[in-house]
């Protein structure tokens, strides 16, 4: 059995309330707000006015930079405003706002090619990165740059993350069920690209329908499917290539430092649809779930769409609401109103109902050591968090806080209810803007 | 006409009170169960067979020493929290857990005041002077005994026999195995009684000492709820019981005439007691499992030193707080190895 060793752990997961439920596509929105930063790096400049005529699939920002992705309309429609609106990040970005003509016209400019494995790596890049395509596990790094690696790095394997260990969401798992061919074709693609011969598909054990289905339409390929223990974060970018090839990444360095890239499943379907169809990245998967909300489910949602018109459509929420959390609850987001969008990277919607939500003070560091003992990067949480209370971010540098990935493992386990990973933020903030001063 | 239309879009996103209104925290937003309070209430349980076992040895003359000791930890929290204006925090267990520890750490029959003094310095001066739960230095329950040893020596080392309080004969005292061996050595004896002791009868409890060090088994059921649990983990008991059984080994087997079996260091004393239930407290062990490994094998070696060159018969208590002191030494010094630790890659890149 391929795992973490020692670190993690093992949260309830919840995911048998949507695990089962196929894919479905909700009543489309009659209006998007399409932020011009959904990924990682600059936000993109507008391609369009107040007032214009956009198509489905229209590109209406452009990436501005090397680090940048494009993105593109959802709908057909009318452009209504472009400005400031809540963003799931929890702040307020530059978006277009797009008014649906209910036609989802489509573009004519979409290039199909059926012989795409005959492209070079260079157009295969280029396809992707006009198409807008990010990481979809939720970190949202455009997926050209990651795949642009510098020529001293030679990459020897590409690994898809299918681990999904965050609880409650089973969106890649309910892709990998549904979509293993388009799955396994997206990665041919990357391979490609990468010029690589090893692909590993990385599954964890409570998905035994998304490792037959994979297996199966992975057979005849060098594209092998590993089992993974199930065990938080066995998903983390970092853990699952120790899980799967033995490797560590070294602290502060990236995945091609050891010759692995590493895209999630829900990518190399986007990079399938963008190569085979010239579909860009307007629509994504997204586990509804939780207590508080009346009808859980997967759904198909075009990129834009308001969490209000999600929740309505799911049948509204049950009692009144405590937390909606964007992603998975140990990493995800917590949002601060019903008018944020859908966005590329947006895996999961989880609605915690006021009651079950538990707002406790923390109380002072046992030194019970579980917080170190679950770190999967094995850091020491609890110096963190003693240092973050009593204010002194300087003295965390010793204990190298920058390793720290926030999966939340050590505040999980903390029985003092510390806030470690705020405080982790808190010190990691500060010491950030220490540095740029003394820049 | 487009314009104003656009300005009230986005002046609806801005300011249009999100309703309904929904709680903001930092992830993660999911949290184990595991809490203070029932962590020490589980250690508490955890600690039932044991003092089963004393009350079934000793009876009453046990009975009212756990009793007067969790009532005077637990007092004491109390009094001292409310006089001090803090949050009142009796309730989480961590009290009642060092009044039971202290308690079975007695011997059996002790005077009421002795549990009261000793649960007042255990609580006071130990643990609310340093700040309370999470900031004391010493394991609270284990500082007590130590000071009521020295303070009280008498009524610290009065040993009734197992079980004459059922057959009547009350008062009646003995000596535990251990004090029979140091008295034996300290006369020139040898191990003089000691090589005489049933293990069975250690095993079971069925020997002079503290309510609840003298039941092995009582103790490991305990002890194996915990690890089970995952509230204890195995380095520290088996680092600092093999380490006793190791060096214990090695000068029974150069003079057995002269030295002790290492079995009957294991099942004497408060050796079990000590590296499962008071080594392990998590505030005053180290946090990483190397380090708990470091510390356990400090325990274990200077109990063996204790017990065979010391003024005392029995070390575990010295022992575990002498190592509480070098406890933030070890954390300062022994780090887990961090992911990706550009050491691990060089090996690597060498090989």
């Amino acid at each position: 059995m391929w795992t973490i060793a020692g670190e993690g752990i093992h949260p309830t997961d919840s995911k048998s309330a949507t695990s089962s439920i196929p894919i479905a596509d909700i009543k489309p929105p009659a209006k998007v707000v399409i932020p011009l930063s959904q990924h990682i790096g600059a936000p993109c400049d507008p391609l369009v006015k107040i007032g214009d005529i956009v198509k489905k699939y229209q590109k209406v920002g452009e990436a501005k930079g090397v680090v940048s992705s494009p993105v593109h309309s959802s709908v057909s429609g009318k452009v209504l405003a472009i400005g400031r609106f809540p963003h799931p990040s929890g702040n307020q970005s530059n978006s277009i706002v797009i008014e649906s003509d209910g036609k989802d016209e489509a573009i004519d400019s979409l290039k199909e090619n059926s012989d795409y494995l005959n492209l070079d790596p260079k157009t295969l890049k280029d396809i992707i990165l006009e198409a807008g395509i990010v990481g979809m596990g939720g970190a949202a790094f455009p997926t050209h740059v990651k795949l642009n690696p510098p020529k001293e790095k030679k990459i020897t394997a590409v690994i898809l993350n299918g681990a999904e260990c965050e609880p409650f969401l089973t969106s890649d798992d309910r892709l990998m069920v549904e979509k293993s061919r388009e799955v396994i074709d997206g990665m041919k693609i990357l391979m490609h690209i990468m010029g690589v011969r090893d692909g590993y598909v990385g599954i964890e054990d409570d998905k035994p329908g998304a490792i037959e289905a994979i297996t199966k339409s992975a057979s005849g390929t060098n594209i092998r499917v590993t089992s993974l223990e199930k065990k938080y974060p066995q998903g983390a970018e970092k853990q699952l290539i120790k899980s799967v090839t033995g490797k560590e990444v070294p602290s502060g360095g990236l995945p091609m430092d050891v010759g692995i890239i590493v895209q999630n499943v829900g990518t190399a379907v986007a990079v399938y649809n963008a190569v085979r169809y010239g579909i860009p990245l307007v629509d994504r998967i997204v586990t509804v779930t939780g207590n508080g909300i009346n009808r859980r489910g997967n759904f198909n949602i075009p990129v834009g769409t308001l969490l209000e018109h999600v929740v309505t459509e799911c049948g509204g929420l049950v009692g009144e609401p405590g937390k909606i959390i964007f992603g998975g609850p140990m990493m995800g987001i917590a949002q601060y109103s019903m008018l944020v969008p859908i966005l590329k990277g947006t895996s999961g919607i989880l609605v915690i109902p006021k009651g079950d939500v538990v707002l406790e003070d923390f109380r002072a560091c046992i030194r019970c050591g579980r917080c170190v003992q679950a770190c999967p990067i094995r850091l020491l949480p609890n110096m963190y968090s003693i240092l973050g209370e009593a204010g002194k971010p300087k003295e965390a540098e010793q204990y190298y806080v920058f390793d720290c990935i926030e999966c939340g493992c050590c505040t999980y386990v903390c029985p003092s209810r510390r806030p470690i990973v705020q405080q982790i933020r808190y010190i990691k903030a500060e010491m950030r803007k220490a540095k740029s001063k003394v820049a | 006409m487009a314009e104003a239309a656009a300005e009230q879009e986005e002046k609806k996103g801005r300011l249009e009170e999100p309703t309904p209104k929904l709680i903001l925290t930092s992830s993660p937003h999911q949290i184990s169960q595991d809490s203070i309070e029932r962590i020490m209430w589980t250690v508490v349980l955890s600690l039932a067979p044991a003092s089963l076992a004393g009350l079934y040895f000793f009876g009453w003359g046990a009975f009212y020493v756990l009793i007067v000791s969790v009532c005077s930890t637990m007092a004491a929290e109390a009094i001292y929290q409310k006089l001090s204006g803090e949050r009142i925090s009796v309730t989480d267990g961590s009290a009642a857990v060092t009044g039971l520890l202290l308690g079975l750490t007695l011997p059996p029959g002790s005077p009421w005041w002795l549990c009261v003094v000793g649960g007042f310095f255990a609580i006071i001066i130990c643990k609310q002077l340093y700040g309370g739960l999470g900031f004391n230095p010493f394991n609270p329950a284990l500082m007590a005994r130590v000071f009521l040893l020295i303070a009280f020596p008498l009524q610290m080392t009065t040993w009734p026999v197992p079980r004459s309080f059922f057959s009547g004969i009350d008062a009646k005292t003995g000596a535990t195995p251990l004090g029979d061996l140091q008295v034996a050595r300290l006369t020139g004896k040898g191990i003089g009684k000691a090589a005489e002791l049933n293990i069975l009868d250690a095993f079971i409890g069925n020997i002079g000492g503290s309510i609840g060090e003298v039941s092995a088994i009582a103790l490991l059921i305990g002890a194996a709820y915990l690890i089970y649990k995952q509230y204890i983990t195995w380095h520290i008991p088996v680092s600092m019981i093999g380490t006793v059984m190791v060096f214990s080994g090695i000068f029974w087997m150069i003079d057995p005439s002269k030295y002790v079996n290492p079995v009957f260091h294991l099942f004497t004393g408060g050796l079990i007691l000590g590296a499962f239930f008071m080594a392990t407290d998590m505030v005053t062990c180290p946090v990483t499992l190397k380090g708990q490994l470091l510390f356990g094998f400090g325990c274990g070696l200077i109990t063996v030193i204790i017990r065979i060159w010391g003024g005392y018969p029995e070390g575990v208590s010295f022992a575990i707080v002498l190592m509480n002191i070098v406890s933030p030494m070890i954390d300062r010094y022994i780090r887990p190895v961090r992911y990706g630790a550009v050491r691990v890659n060089n090996k690597k890149l060498a090989a």
